[in-house]
């Protein structure tokens, strides 16, 4: 089935490749729609629920692009495949869990997803690797105008596309990218970048595993006005501000790192790539740790035995349900972290020569 | 001011709120987050929409006509008011003018004073006529205009808007 073969494969948006992706790993863009004439999922009964998917479903099938997508209904499918879909973010978690019909097409490269019946009828994003914004929102702007040619989304003369959440309504877009910032980190200059996101009105989380804002090297970053502002306005806040004064700030650290400490920082790199390449059990995150402090030390040159695409890989295939996915079998917790510690050591030996 | 909760009268207080009993009375309560959680005030889906949890704390208390406000339901998907604060969630299209009175405060609070879409319209809408929504959209362009000294595109830019508000 398509989930086992995409388990295997690191995603599209882990490649490596784009422009900035030193620092940017991947951007995204979301837009929420509705189909006018249904109520928004809380009122919806279970029948229409089921009939939105399903002209839906076939709407996307037939029309999105020209490109081949393969529509998932997520009640079918076990709870691990539906893991490997959130850890890829083709779904998010609120879509797993939710009530009555619903699911996901994913477009033949797995650039682009459509939910269904998530928190808004429609959820369509488009997730590329590096930053990629006006490519993405070429793409996703092409998807939902297609779209709009055979589906009547609920939309208002004054409020735009209209959304079961107030904070959605307008354009519906949400543009995010995820960030790696491991040297505002190490000199602790990191709060400087939320409070500029604040003061932005941009929204801040981590990423990877279950790290809080504060703990690991991986940002999100995302609008969070989403009224009064064109689409274009709001990707033009990311490519002109936000993601280049980042950026900035981030080649700054880690010039300093190298200037001022660059024992200390060899000494970094160095003892995670041993840690990765020895360890019998590591937890997610610790490899989450360890893999940023590589990722920094490919990208400033330190380290040379490696590239950006393992350990871009190493992200991926090291979460909970591909582990498990990739391995063939339920794993525990306890056993999850020894065969975590395999799959690093042996994707390490294929390409260090230690 | 740090208040302590009025259920567990332990952790300090975090979330305020006026509640509408069945009669239209005010009634103020104060709860530490679990508390909250415990009682259902803060379901799940707030949880995930803290923005929204924010904008709806204290928002019924700002507003002079509390009973007009209780009783305000959607004639098409039966959505109250009171229902929408508590999930963070609309019912249906209409409720974004069955509720136009109190919702638009809301969404001017979560878009920094914003209440009118000026991003892309569906093609099937795209009217000849210019909207409200137009107009803005213009006078925007033309004030971006003139702070990025694009003297030429701003002159072409106002008699548009001329031409128009004739
Ligand atoms: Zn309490
Ligand atoms: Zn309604």
């Amino acid at each position: 089935m398509m989930i086992d073969e995409l388990a295997k494969q690191p995603g599209e948006w882990l490649n490596g490749q784009g422009p900035m992706s030193d620092i940017v790993i991947s951007s995204r863009i979301r837009l929420a729609r509705n189909v006018a004439g249904f109520p928004f999922l809380p009122k919806a009964t279970t029948e229409q629920r089921k009939e939105i998917a399903d002209l839906l479903h076939a709407r996307i099938d037939a029309h999105a692009t020209n490109q081949q997508w393969q529509y998932v209904d997520i009640a079918a499918i076990d709870e691990l495949d539906q893991r490997v879909l959130i850890e890829r973010h083709l779904i998010s978690r609120q879509l797993a869990d939710a009530p009555g019909a619903h699911g996901v097409s994913i477009s033949g490269s797995g650039a682009a997803s459509v939910m269904v019946n998530e928190e808004d009828h429609l959820r369509i994003q488009v997730l590329r690797s590096g930053m990629q914004l006006d490519e993405i929102w070429d793409e996703i702007n092409d998807i939902d105008d297609r779209l709009e040619d055979k589906i009547d989304f609920a939309f208002h003369p004054r409020y735009g596309y209209l959304t079961a959440c107030p904070t959605n309504v307008g354009t519906g877009i949400r543009v995010s990218v995820m960030l790696h910032l491991p040297g505002l980190k190490l000199t602790g200059e990191i709060e400087r970048v939320f409070r500029a996101a604040k003061d932005m009105r941009l929204a801040v989380r981590g990423m990877f595993g279950e790290g809080t804002e504060a703990s690991g090297d991986f940002f999100q970053i995302s609008n969070q006005v989403t009224l009064g502002r064109t689409e274009e306005e709001i990707i033009d806040d990311f490519k002109h501000l936000v993601v280049p004064k980042i950026v900035d700030y981030e080649n700054r650290a880690r010039q300093a790192l190298v200037q001022e400490k660059p024992l200390a920082l060899d000494d970094r790199i160095w003892r995670s790539y041993g840690i990765l390449c020895n360890a019998r059990t590591i937890s997610s995150e610790e490899t989450m740790l360890h893999l940023s402090h590589l990722r920094l030390g490919i990208n400033l040159g330190r380290i040379k035995l490696l590239d950006l695409p393992t350990v871009n890989e190493l992200f991926l295939l090291t979460q909970p349900a591909h582990l498990q996915k990739v391995h063939g079998a339920r794993l525990n917790g306890e056993q999850r972290s020894s065969a975590r510690a395999d799959c690093i050591r042996r994707r390490l030996s294929q390409v260090g020569n230690n | 001011m740090n208040l302590a909760c009025q259920s567990c009268k332990k952790q300090p207080a975090t979330v305020h709120m006026t509640d509408i009993t069945p009669e239209g009375e005010k009634q103020e309560r104060h709860l530490c987050d679990a508390c909250a959680q415990r009682e259902g005030i803060m379901p799940k889906a707030q949880q995930q929409h803290v923005p929204i949890a924010e904008l709806l704390t204290g928002l019924v208390a700002d507003k002079a006509s509390v009973k007009q406000i209780a009783d305000m339901a959607c004639p098409h998907c039966g959505m109250t008011f009171i229902e929408f604060r508590n999930n963070g969630q609309l019912g249906c299209p209409s409720d974004y003018d069955a509720f136009e009175r109190a919702l638009v405060p809301l969404i001017e609070r979560a878009h920094e004073g914003a209440s009118h879409h000026i991003g892309k319209v569906p093609r099937r809408l795209d009217t000849p006529r210019p909207t409200e929504n137009d107009l803005i959209r213009l006078k925007r362009r033309l004030d971006k205009a003139i702070e990025n000294e694009r003297y030429e595109e701003a002159a072409m830019l106002r008699d548009k808007l001329k031409a128009i508000q004739a």
